[in-house]
């Protein structure tokens, strides 16, 4: 006579409180969340381990967007390295471009302009504003929201042609070299910036009303994901996650880059760091991109070049050196190691995204007793983005 | 491109020296056949790799008997385009601003969908990494006939920036059966309606026979497939 | 600043040479048995509590693989580099995912591009980033990815070049007789 296993119990826990699995035993399934998932940001997977509706252990695999850009960077002077650097990351891609012009003009010892460095700070900007109204969608949506999602893209539209207004092109701009920017403001930008940046705000106060007020939406995520403090540094999270956590971390005002140091802001922080914490923390930290970019453009000096010399490039070689610049994207610190041997070429780069750390250990961390339904939402709160992890 | 691909197709696809490998890849411990216990105390036998439901492989399919069927067919295929969800590298991101009204994909009957079973068209949205190769053949195979697949982006025509990569793919049509191209780094949405009109016409032309020259050119792609992704772990068709 | 800090840790932990790259952030040399103290008196005397990246870079030339450790202080806004010399032949290390649980996820990857193997850390052996990988280790120097590519992923013909170079040999000699 066949016996049934007692399907009841609970999964049984070791004593430091993990889960001792037995997949043999019929009480648990191995569940892929693959790359072909809605639920997904990016191409990346999670293969989880789960008991009913909860979720016990989870593996993230990363590896499906990978295509060697340290190896090929290596096979590329200088020059030609920047337009293949801002494919690093999709949706902000212009940290990329900054942080590669900034490590090259340090070990070249170039001297970068004063308004090429208020352009750069403006192109920063509008790229994280782009970064987190994308979020905002991908966040709502994984909560069953799917409108929120139409509106911040349809915004998100209106940013893309301010880009295209300045740098010709609407996701890769290639706008930030070496030595400066490619192009000074066109005439008359200010003021469609203005309305740009008001049909931006009005967008929020709707997305605010729905989606931060919304009773399905604070039952979901308030409680999920809960970060503690003490994981900041251990686990190296940066960003938003580490700001809703209580660490005011900000790149920006802890070690100053480009203009900030002239622009009056404070880093946004919240207290309680589950994931409704988080979108809100990164809904303020929207708006106060929107009052940079007014600040940026009515500081920045009227006249001036845009871009230094730069010595022939073709035969361009940098002395023996190595730097880390880095900056604060949307998701968190972004770096680039640079490491130079006298030739033409970079001898190394590496590239540090923040997802690396929230992606894989963290993320593998608060996954444990979650349902499968708030996968999704907790892997979109951690603002985890593929690309930079494997590069 | 079609021209190329018929001179392609009968020479055998080993025909540069292949690098030799340093190390075997063994196939992973729970893909072996092997006799379980199932939770109620049985002992069967299983062989994970075997598809139980069908082990043929694609087939032709053939056109309605009378013109007139086939172009009204040929119509409705073309005026209901359901895209697959599968964002497999940078051109996703483009995609999602013709789901919002001011591109607007929905009003020429395009709709994306998540699972292959309810998608006709797959568009392999930039470079592929071998990886996610893996994934979008498994994906195109579930797929139902009949079945296009457009490429967006130049990385799928000839490797684009990433043509000396040791991950990515150069040409997407020695692995799947690509309808249409679309050129760009990235293309533009509107480039992309652009370049769904193309398909309509090509389908309403009945020259959209990409999965019928997968069912007949069966061992050549695979054979491309398999030099590529080292660790063939898959049944050769997936349904 | 940096200065004083490497003046005073100087002679405890046997340091090489120091090299300040800028006010903010600088690089140091150390060796193998003197990392690991190292690193602890950095975290819980110095400050220094948030590892930005572990990463290696491969100096084929003088056979050794130099492993760089970087550290960021955030109250005292400064960053030290730390960096070790491994021989390329003998490439292993120990680890320190006791330290910050995030290194093992640096560690495999170093395992799996370069072949640094860290015997101890978690997990070190799965599978990070490549799938069904059987050749060199790709981010070391003696793998041409080129080589590589022409030989497992054919070219579309018709591809031109646009090498200043060539363009100007065949304009200045098109019947391809280069006499000087």
């Amino acid at each position: 006579m066949a016996e049934y296993p007692d399907r009841s119990q609970y999964p049984e826990h070791l004593p430091d409180g993990s889960c001792d699995i037995d997949l043999a035993s019929g009480k648990y399934l191995k569940l892929w969340q693959g790359p072909n998932h809605p639920g997904i940001t990016g191409n990346m997977s999670v293969e989880l381990t789960v008991c009913g509706d909860e979720v016990v252990k989870g593996k993230t695999h990363v590896g499906y967007l990978h295509r060697g850009f340290e190896k090929l960077m290596e096979r590329r002077t200088f020059i030609q390295c920047f337009p293949i650097v801002c494919r690093i990351c999709v949706p902000e891609p212009d940290f990329n471009e900054y942080c590669y012009a900034a490590a090259v003009e340090e070990l070249a010892g170039l001297e970068v302009p004063e308004k090429a460095d208020w352009i750069r700070t403006l192109i920063l900007e509008m790229g994280r504003i782009n970064s987190y109204l994308m979020y905002l969608g991908g966040q709502a949506g994984a909560f069953g929201q799917g409108v929120i999602g139409q509106w911040t893209t349809y915004a998100r539209d209106l940013m893309l042609d301010r880009f295209e207004e300045l740098t010709g092109a609407r996701i890769y701009h290639m706008f930030i070299l070496p030595g400066g920017v490619r192009d000074d403001l066109p005439e008359g930008f200010n003021q469609r910036m203005e309305e740009t940046l008001q049909e931006i705000e009005s967008t929020l106060e709707d997305v605010r009303n729905t989606m931060f007020r919304n009773a399905v939406f604070k039952k979901r995520a308030v409680g999920l994901g809960k970060v503690d403090p003490a994981l900041v540094y251990e686990y190296g999270i940066t960003g938003p996650v580490a700001r809703a956590a209580g660490v005011a971390k900000d790149v920006r005002s802890d070690q100053p880059y480009l203009v900030y140091r002239e622009l009056d802001f404070e880093p946004v922080v919240a207290q309680d760091s589950d994931a409704y914490a988080r979108a809100d923390v990164r809904r303020r930290d929207l708006l106060l991109s929107v009052d940079l970019i007014r600040q940026v453009l009515s500081r920045m000096p009227r006249k001036g070049p845009v871009m230094a010399t730069l010595p022939n490039v073709l035969h361009w070689k940098i002395p023996r050196g190595e730097t880390y610049v880095r900056g604060e994207c949307s998701r968190g610190e972004y770096g680039y190691y640079l490491v130079t041997d006298g030739s033409g070429y970079p001898r190394r780069v590496n590239v540090r995204g923040p997802s690396y750390t929230h992606a894989m250990t963290l993320l593998e961390k608060l996954i444990v007793n979650v349902n499968i339904s708030d996968v999704a939402g907790l892997m979109v709160s951690l603002h985890t983005y593929p690309p930079e992890i494997e590069r | 491109m079609k021209d190329d691909i018929e001179k392609r197709l009968d020479k055998r696809p080993s025909e540069h020296p292949q690098r030799p490998a340093l190390k075997e890849i063994p196939v992973r411990e729970e893909l072996l056949p092997r006799t379980v216990k199932t939770p109620d105390g049985q002992e069967i036998r299983i062989d994970p790799l075997q598809d139980y439901y069908c082990q043929a492989g694609p087939t032709v399919q053939t056109p309605a008997y009378t013109r007139i069927i086939e172009d009204l067919f040929n119509w409705a295929r073309a005026e209901s385009l359901w895209i697959l969800g599968f964002g497999t590298g940078c051109g996703a991101i483009e995609m999602r601003p013709l789901m919002t009204p001011r591109f607007d994909a929905y009003r020429y009957g395009i709709q994306w969908r998540p699972t292959p079973r309810q998608a006709n068209l797959f568009v392999i949205s930039g470079y592929l990494s071998v990886k996610t190769l893996k994934r979008a053949i498994r994906s195109y195979e579930q797929m139902q006939n009949p079945k296009y697949v457009v490429g967006l982006g130049s990385c799928t025509i000839n490797g684009g920036m990433y043509w000396d990569s040791y991950n990515t793919i150069k040409r997407l049509d020695d692995y799947l059966p690509v309808d249409l191209y679309i050129t760009g780094c990235m293309p533009r949405p509107e480039a992309l309606l652009q370049g769904f009109d193309d398909l309509k016409k090509l389908i309403r032309a009945g020259k959209a026979e990409g999965a019928n020259q997968y069912a007949e050119h069966f061992e050549w792609y695979k054979a491309n497939q398999k030099k590529v992704i080292k660790d063939w772990d898959m049944p050769d068709y997936s349904w | 600043m940096m200065q004083s800090l490497y003046n005073r840790l100087k002679a405890p932990f046997d340091l090489g040479d120091f090299t300040e790259q800028r006010p903010d952030l600088a690089f140091v040399t150390v060796s193998r048995e003197q990392l690991r103290p190292l690193l602890l008196h950095l975290r819980d005397l110095e400050g220094f509590t948030h590892l930005v990246l572990l990463t290696a870079v491969d100096w084929i030339e003088e056979g050794v693989f130099q492993l760089t450790y970087l550290l960021n202080d955030r109250a005292n806004a400064r960053d030290i580099g730390v960096r070790l010399k491994l021989p390329r032949d003998d490439t292993r290390m120990d680890s320190i995912h006791e330290l910050w649980p995030t290194a093992a996820t640096y560690q495999r990857e170093l395992r799996e591009m370069f072949g640094i193997d860290f015997p101890d850390s978690p997990r070190v052996n799965e599978d990070f980033i490549l799938e069904g990988w059987n050749d060199v280790p790709p981010y070391r120097r003696e793998f041409d990815t080129l080589e590589y590519t022409r030989e497992t992923y054919p070219d579309r013909a018709g591809r031109e070049t646009h090498d200043p170079a060539a363009y100007m040999k065949q304009q200045l000699y098109p019947d391809g007789k280069d006499n000087g």
